[in-house]
């Protein structure tokens, strides 16, 4: 429970915390919340020589409403996602994720920025970036550059940050026309991470049948993922059970389901689909 | 006489705990003090070719490195202290460090004592360990095998021991022979991990002028802790204080003497400085004894109409790498002897062999020994009730001892003090709504609801227990209880008690007991504990003995001072002590209610000396050995019911009723926050935990990311009521109720999810009963039956 020795910098700005991580080279650290980090450096699975500590950052904070979009700040905790009445109204799925994190102690300090970064293959809000599509925002020395959710995740605790960029925040489109949201979940009954976690979003045509269907899938492979072969298998059809049960059938498609000691490949898989079921219906009825 | 007894009244020691004000080990902070950190074996088997700690003793704030070979002669083997007899026990030693073998992932190889705790924790990777691996066992069964790798080279067969219980081998298979029924099963109660909230500690201060030793430690059992030092360190007993401080729970983890604390007094002796260890969370999953662990092949028998005619059980007790303190009576005397239950069973058989594995030590957690015999014999009698077709509730009325049969003597030779099974039974069952339940079950299968009701009846052996039975099992020790009640010049009271409670309220339970006994306001008694330099001897919290045992001592202090100051009181009113009445704090003499002594006149009186009955010795204080007669045996029955959902395997529990009778209870409150505790223990080992080892000896569940404790949101509200059968043999008729929770709630909702899963033909499934286990279990189901039950 006692880290390694670490040098610690608090940057008073988002210029001041770049040329820190500039100046330190690819080991150093972002500490925001610390709620992934912290834990990893007490077992010393992660032994940072410094942490740049961006916590502190007002340039980083709060959630704004724009034309067509939701701006939400890196450093935005769970429970203000949790709690936040824009959020409730835009992205329902999003808000009600953020209230399954953790717990309370974790949802007070933990950020949507380091939970993205960190990248657990187990963690909710990936999936429901996905499945929202958002654009992820980073700053670098080079500047800013925009990356979709789907070019993000891309291993486990891997994305597609490079060394010296930072998250600033994710821009989230809002979503029109007949949309219903969703996230279902299994969590593990110890660690609360998402032995499978679904995400869907679902916008229907003015006769019912399904415009666009996006599936954001959490726990079951090695990075969250969109589950696109069960998306196709909607499009254009009334979301009736035997339309949902094909669909599903596509839920792990092209991906290497974990297998752990709480569950298998076979059974994660078998919960994907069901979740996945479980998430379509919640959708298709908020959107009717 | 105002009563306290009964009364639910907050607990004393709440507000400390609860606001940050109680000083736990860990807050104990000493001038000079040093800090120690422990180097465990990453091998569950190896033999240690060289430590090299040259470069850890030359890193910063680095005092001093103590590897195996440094403690040779110096510091004793730890003990193991009881000795099952007739049961060709073995105690292999247990080094304080290991020197030449580690025998599990998590044993102690090498010590760092340093100037901060991260310096310490900085210096254990600078100790090179030069390890030959080899091959490991972590199943008991395997281990047992022919050329299986060996745990202790002395130890032929990992065997280190052999015990039988019942009255009779021979007419047990005779009875299962003839049985019209038979009901076989292979059972497995899962290792656990106790998970007390503190982890362990300990603070250890020398003075080398006096030659006195403080050891403040993590324990259930400081006199006990203090008499094993003692040998093992060889400071005399007297100079040698031992102090459990507050301790955030134990659950049995706490009663070993451990090789950390004895390695920490040594540190501290032998640097002069005091030295502080305090464990981190996953060292207490690797080197902090586990719980149950048996494998068992049991065999039920009886009559077409419901009637068990014999039991056989032939258990496998996984014990770890070393024998752990009490770890030989666990699944033996606390296992062995009560698997009679509430039944009268003509005739019964127990085999249990103890087996050395390359594992964590096994020692007592909650229960110990009981939940293990409850779960096997309450799923055999689900199983045998399925089996006849008849219903559960009904198949337990035929067989429960009755109530005019006490005292009653078991096949096992424990004599049962006294029990009204039947009630606890009916009284769960009209709570519950049975029949009503029943229906609304049936009715929800129709609409593919899979409902179930799950039962459990139990007794415990509990209040341990009578000393010369102790010496007559095994047990280095006795059992009896001490206190000493002292009223002060001004009538306020301290008691101090030899048990040592550690968060099961008995500040307040026994100051209630006390302050009934002396007519004196509850605020006015304050219990002491935990400390052997101000406490008399005890032999420790477990066993749900502390109240059973404890306030027996505690009533005879306090009847002997009641009966001084009433000697006091009429010599003061210049009446006879048998002409006055005792009421409301005061005597008064008979008919003459102004003539009158209070409690604290008396003790004042006392105190002064100035004008006491002849020959009276000064001050109003008394102390009290206590020694029970027998053991207490509280009952009840429990009743899980539970939602299957098929499709992912997830059990949702719907209502959990609870009927204990722990005899006559002092404070409701305190006996319902027992129950819950373990009651959600107990429900823990039924569906979600479970230490699982590799097959190379690694501990795959050795973090709380991994090892799933129950949460608050998991569980219903749990209900529960009492029936109050007093206990003949103890001065109060109280029994004891901490461990009740965890004997009965395991098997009750397990027979819970397998009535729910009755309409797939699924019988058994071994604990814990995760999802994907139920999930295969219904799919096979399904595929046998061609989709017939869904």
């Amino acid at each position: 429970m006692i880290p390694a020795a670490f040098d610690y910098a608090r940057a008073s700005s988002l210029e001041e915390a770049l040329r820190l991580l500039r100046e330190a080279g690819p080991e150093a650290k972002l500490l925001a919340g610390g709620q992934s980090l912290l834990p990893m450096m007490k077992l010393r699975l992660a032994e940072p020589p410094l942490l740049v500590d961006i916590g502190g950052l007002a340039e980083l904070s709060g959630i704004r409403l724009e034309a067509n979009e939701l701006a939400i700040a890196a450093l935005t905790p769970h429970a203000e996602l949790a709690g936040s009445a824009q959020v409730a109204e835009a992205f329902p799925l999003l808000a009600r994720a953020a209230a399954g994190i953790g717990d309370l102690q974790v949802r007070n300090l933990g950020t949507i920025g380091g939970n993205l970064v960190h990248a657990d293959p187990g963690s909710d809000l990936p999936a429901v970036v996905l499945a929202l599509e958002g654009r992820i925002v980073l700053r670098g020395p080079a500047g800013e550059r925009v990356v979709p959710a789907e070019a993000f995740f891309l291993g486990p605790l891997t994305t597609a940050i490079e060394p010296g960029e930072i998250l600033t925040e994710v821009r989230f489109p809002l979503l029109e026309g007949r949309t219903g949201t969703a996230y279902v979940k299994h969590p593990h009954p110890a660690s609360g991470y998402a032995v499978v976690g679904v995400a869907a979003v679902a916008r229907l045509a003015p006769d019912g049948r399904v415009e666009e269907a996006r599936l954001g899938v959490t726990g079951v492979g090695l990075h969250a993922y969109r589950a696109r072969a069960a998306e196709a298998a909607l499009r254009g059809r009334r979301p009736d059970a035997s339309a949902i049960e094909e669909a599903v059938a596509h839920a792990t498609d092209g991906v290497e389901v974990n297998g752990d000691l709480y569950a298998s490949e076979e059974f994660r898989a078998h919960l994907c689909r069901h979740h996945m079921a479980q998430a379509l219906r919640e959708a298709v009825a908020a959107a009717a | 006489m105002p009563t306290l007894f009964g009364t639910p009244l907050r607990r004393k020691e709440d507000p400390r705990l609860i606001t940050g004000h109680a000083t736990y080990t860990d807050d104990i902070r000493l001038p000079g003090m040093l800090y120690a950190a422990i180097l465990r074996s990453p091998h569950a088997h190896a033999r240690i070719r060289s430590v090299d700690a040259s470069e850890a003793v030359r890193a910063p704030g680095v005092v001093r490195v103590y590897t195996g070979r440094d403690l040779e002669g110096r510091l004793g083997p730890i003990p193991t202290a009881w000795l099952v007899p007739d049961a060709d026990l073995k105690t292999p030693p247990h080094p304080a460090l290991a020197s030449e073998r580690v025998r599990y992932a998590g044993d102690g190889v090498a010590m760092v004592v340093a100037e901060s705790r991260a310096a310490a924790r900085d210096a254990l990777e600078r100790i090179r360990v030069d390890y030959e691996p080899l091959p490991a066992v972590v199943d008991a069964e395997k281990a047992m095998e022919p050329g299986a790798p060996l745990v202790h080279e002395e130890v032929p067969g990992n065997l280190v021991l052999h015990w039988r219980a019942g009255n009779g081998a021979e007419a047990a298979e005779r009875a299962i022979a003839q049985a019209e029924v038979v009901v076989r099963r292979r059972l497995r109660n899962q290792r656990l991990i106790p998970t007390a909230m503190e982890p362990r500690a300990a603070v250890a201060q020398y003075n080398p002028a006096t030659g006195e030793l403080t050891l403040w430690l993590t324990s259930q059992n400081p006199h006990i802790h203090r008499v094993l030092l003692s040998g093992a360190l060889g400071v005399p007993e007297q100079k040698l204080r031992v102090v459990a401080p507050e301790v955030g729970g134990g659950f049995g983890s706490k009663i070993p003497f451990y090789p950390d604390e004895a390695l920490v007094a040594f540190a501290a002796r032998d640097l002069g400085r005091p030295v502080k260890w305090t464990e981190e969370r996953s060292e207490n999953c690797r080197a902090t004894t586990h719980g149950r662990d048996h494998v068992q092949e049991v065999v039920l028998a009886g009559t077409r109409d419901g009637r068990i005619t014999a039991l056989r059980v032939r258990a496998v007790a996984n014990l770890g790498a070393y024998l752990s303190t009490a770890a030989p009576g666990v699944p033996t005397i606390l296992f062995g002897l009560i698997t009679s239950g509430p039944y009268a069973i003509p005739h019964i058989d127990v085999e249990v062999f103890g087996v050395l594995t390359h594992t964590t030590p096994v020692e007592a957690y909650r229960g110990a020994g009981r939940p293990e015999a409850t779960y096997l014999l309450e799923r055999l009698v689900d199983l045998y009730a399925r089996e006849i077709g008849m219903d559960p509730a009904e198949l337990r009325r035929r067989n429960f001892i009755p109530a005019h049969r006490f005292p009653y003597e078991t096949p096992t030779g424990l004599t049962y003090d006294s029990g009204n099974y039947e009630r606890a039974l009916e009284k769960a069952l009209e709570a519950l709504d049975y029949d009503g339940l029943r229906k609304e079950q049936e009715e929800a299968r129709k609409r593919g609801r899979f409902l179930g009701i799950g039962l459990s009846s139990y007794v415990e052996i509990c209040g341990l227990g009578p000393s010369k039975v102790a010496g007559a099992v095994g047990f280095q020790g006795g059992l009896w209880e001490s206190a000493v009640v002292r009223v002060h010049p001004t009538g306020k009271v301290n008691v101090y008690i030899g048990s040592s409670p550690h968060g099961q309220g008995e500040e307040t339970t026994f100051a209630q007991v006390v302050a009934d006994e002396l007519g004196v306001p509850v605020e006015d008694v304050e219990i002491v504990h935990g400390d052997t330099a101000q406490t008399p001897m005890g032999w420790g919290t477990y066993g749900s003995r502390t109240t059973p045992v404890g306030s027996g001592a505690l009533a005879l202090a306090a009847r002997r001072v009641a009966e001084k100051a009433r000697k006091i009181a009429a010599h003061m009113l210049e009446a006879a002590p048998e002409d006055l009445d005792f009421r409301d704090g005061a005597f008064q003499v008979r008919g003459v209610p102004e003539r009158k002594a209070t409690i604290q006149q008396v003790a004042l009186q006392a105190y002064l000396a100035w004008n006491l009955p002849e020959g009276m010795e000064p001050a109003l204080e008394a102390s009290a050995f206590y020694d029970p007669s027998n053991f207490v045996y509280p009952f009840g029955t429990h009743v899980a019911v539970v939602e299957v959902e098929p499709a992912t395997g997830q059990v949702k529990l719907l209502r959990y009723v609870a009927v204990d009778d722990p005899g006559r209870v002092i404070n409701p409150l305190i006996v319902d926050g027992q129950v819950h505790g373990g009651v959600v223990q107990g429900i823990g080992q039924a569906l979600w935990e479970g230490a699982v080892y590799d097959e190379n000896g690694q501990l795959l569940t050795g973090s709380m990311m991994d090892y799933a404790l129950p949460r608050a949101g998991f569980l219903p509200p749990i209900e529960t009521y009492r029936t109050e059968t007093p206990s003949p043999v103890n001065p109060l008729g109280v029994k004891g109720v901490g461990e009740t929770g965890t004997i009965a709630s395991t098997p009750a909702v397990v027979n819970a999810v397998m009535d729910a899963l009755a309409p797939f033909g699924i019988d058994h499934l071994e604990m814990p009963l995760t999802p994907e286990k139920i999930w295969r279990a219904v799919r096979e189901a399904e595929a046998r039956k061609g989709g017939a039950a869904a």
